[in-house]
């Protein structure tokens, strides 16, 4: 039986989804509903669904808009944050919330990234990032391992890999992120900061993908790879109690950067204002 | 009327893409284009709109998509390069039904091309520039007064008909200034798309009554949720796989157009009721192909000039209607021949088709019209 969740935040007909067993997808889907039914079902936050717009771009995270029962838009490849700016941007008062993967936000659709965070344009960016294109079945992506293979890199990559979140911060995003699906809870919770944060927000959450990834690389079944997101990835409490030396191959799951930049809609309103007062001067001047 | 007042044909596009209810500009800087992308930026806020300014063309046509998704009446503008960046996204404006407006402001090509010279190279990739079979109204303006008036009628189009329309200027129209009455805002038609969904049983967002061709459009944020993809849809909005539905879909986008044609097709015959002789040609090569009908008039010879306004589809009809009286026509564009295909396709040989075009970026002169019309009539004399 589909949970109260599932009834509530998805569209039932229209499951069960397209995803591999095993695959992350679905976990990271599912932490966003719960931080959204979360947000909205705390009145403080004066969140409403019809609020919300789910933006997607192309590959199998981006299926997820679909699924999700509020206004969805599934755009074109690497597009889905400049559709997100247009729809932010015409109506500032829509939480815009872009699901995309590591090749759609950081190799087609890279330069949107990093031009969102830089305008700190108030967009929710979640990654679901998984290493690989798994829609297409098993390409190298941005955030392949160096070394590892795939369809295309049949003797070892020799890219050397984006970490998502630490790019966004570089390109100066006001809020980034890492999640995993491991840390479903801890993930949730980034999340519904990241909704709430004002500006540009991203969180680059781990997802895993068995079929493709896993299997060519001998990464073991879903569970073993989410074993390695268990010992490898540490949430914040954790992290900072940790020796440094036992930090060095791990990763942070949590807030990486944080900054109270002003937003774009609301530094443009403010232009909007002043020409709406000097248009006024003029028309009392005409009369 | 009001006063004329001294006017470039990139501004008319603005200040008519603002009469028409245009609150929306997203752009990226190219040349000959970029006074609309100035002027936007520059207009918009006074009129509570709003600019943009984004990383390439790509965003930019991204962005007015979203914009009009939730509800605005969006634009951007662009030349040869950029607007073969937004062709993927024009696919699926035609595909999802947003209404849009694309400026192309041509420049010499291919490639980079000559950045600063006329040129209409891009009348066949405004038609199929992007790939799959997909519907496309395509306007071209000759002047700065019909710049302003007939990019309302761009916007009208797009509303109505949910597609892209594509405004297909040259680099003669963009940057020429001239005097213009502007027409009182009481006078124009402005349009908007049907906002509300059909109710019942039938409050899909893609749903269709029987004999209409269009959906309504209810901009997201208020109240009804729904999905829009590019993938083929049923009417619900939601991809499918079913190729009957897929087909009836696309059937249906190519209808749009199709069966409207002669609501959306516009041509401007100046002295055909008696020509013997069309001269044929759009855009900024409408005015030296006008100073060479009124001289050949002058010298008492039976020559018209027959313009398509809407250059998307091609006015076949009227064209077909003129080919009784005519002896032959001349097309002058300039490229190497594109618009040429269409009309040698409507004419199907029966009379002679001559051909003047220009691709190294200067501009056709009314002597090499008259020139070529005298080519032929000697060729006729001599028969």
């Amino acid at each position: 039986m589909p949970s109260d969740l599932v009834h509530e935040y998805m569209r039932i007909d229209h499951l069960p989804q397209i995803w591999c067993p095993g695959c992350g997808n679905g976990v990271i889907m599912h932490d966003v509903a719960v931080a959204i039914q979360e947000l909205i079902e705390d009145p403080e936050t004066g969140l409403r669904r019809d609020d919300i717009v789910i933006v997607s771009g192309i590959g199998c995270s981006s299926r997820a808009a679909g699924y999700l029962d509020f206004n969805s838009i599934h755009t074109t490849h690497g597009r889905a944050i400049a559709f997100a700016t247009g729809i932010k941007f015409a109506n500032p008062k829509l939480h815009v919330i872009v699901l995309t993967g590591d090749g759609d936000c950081s190799a087609i659709g890279g330069n949107h990234l990093i031009h969102a965070a830089r305008r700190n344009m108030g967009l929710t960016v979640i990654a679901f990032n998984n290493d690989i294109y798994g829609m297409t079945g098993g390409q190298y992506s941005p955030t392949t391992p160096n070394g590892d293979k795939a369809t295309t890199a049949p003797y070892g990559n020799v890219d050397r890999p984006f970490d998502i979140a630490n790019l966004a911060t570089g390109a100066g995003a006001s809020f980034s992120a890492r999640g995993d699906i491991y840390h479903a809870r801890e993930t949730i919770d980034i999340i519904k900061e990241a909704i709430l944060h004002k500006g540009f927000s991203l969180v680059d959450v781990y997802s895993i993908c068995p079929t493709y990834y896993g299997r060519k690389n001998k990464k073991g079944d879903a569970v073993e790879m989410l074993k390695w997101q268990r010992d490898n990835l540490i949430p914040t409490a954790r992290w900072y109690s940790m020796p440094e030396n036992e930090r060095a191959d791990k990763k942070l799951i949590g807030i990486l950067s944080y900054n109270d930049y002003p937003e774009y809609t609301e530094e443009y309103a403010k232009i909007l204002e002043a020409c709406r007062k000097k248009e006024k001067v003029k028309e009392g001047a005409k009369r | 009327m009001a006063k004329a007042v001294l006017m470039q044909g990139n501004e008319a596009a603005v200040e008519g893409a603002i009469v028409a209810g245009m609150r929306f500009f997203a752009g990226y800087p190219i040349t000959p284009s970029t006074e609309i992308a100035e002027q936007s930026a520059l207009r918009l806020p006074q009129v509570g709109g709003k600019f943009i300014q984004m990383e390439d063309e790509l965003a930019s046509v991204a962005a007015v998509l979203g914009a009009s998704a939730a509800g605005m009446k969006a634009m951007t503008a662009t030349s040869g390069p950029g607007f073969s960046l937004m062709q993927e996204n024009i696919g699926y404006a035609a595909m999802a039904e947003i209404p849009c407006v694309i400026v192309d402001v041509q420049r010499a090509g291919p490639s980079t091309g000559l950045a600063t010279s006329p040129a209409q190279g891009d009348y066949m990739q405004a038609r199929w520039g992007t790939h799959g079979d997909h519907p496309v109204i395509v306007l071209s303006p000759s002047s700065v007064l019909e710049t302003y008036t007939l990019i309302i009628r761009a916007f009208n189009l797009a509303e109505k008909y949910r597609t892209p329309v594509i405004f297909l200027m040259d680099e003669i129209v963009g940057h020429l200034r001239e005097g213009v009455e502007l027409p009182k805002a009481g006078d124009l038609i402005i349009n908007r798309r049907k906002m509300s969904f059909h109710d019942g049983a039938n409050k899909q967002c893609y749903f269709v009554p029987e004999g209409e061709y269009v959906p309504a459009m209810k901009p997201f944020g208020q109240g009804e949720r729904y999905n829009i993809t590019g993938l083929a849809h049923d009417q619900s909005g939601f991809p499918t796989n079913d190729h009957a539905i897929a087909g009836r879909l696309i059937g249906r986008l190519l209808d749009k157009v199709n069966r409207n044609v002669d609501n959306i097709v516009r041509v401007e015959e100046y002295a055909m009721d008696d020509a013997e002789t069309a001269v044929i040609c759009f855009g900024g090569t409408a005015r030296a192909a006008m100073s060479a009908v009124l001289e050949a008039r002058a010298a008492g010879r039976k020559v018209g000039m027959f313009r398509p306004i809407t250059v998307w589809p091609f006015p076949e009809k009227q064209l077909r209607a003129r080919l009784p009286q005519l002896k032959s026509i001349l097309m002058v564009e300039h490229n190497y021949g594109q618009m040429l295909l269409e009309v040698q396709r409507i004419v199907g040989g029966a009379v002679p088709v001559d051909f003047l075009g220009r691709i190294d970026g200067t501009v056709i002169p009314p002597t090499d019209i008259l020139e070529k019309l005298e080519e032929r009539e000697a060729k006729q004399h001599a028969q």
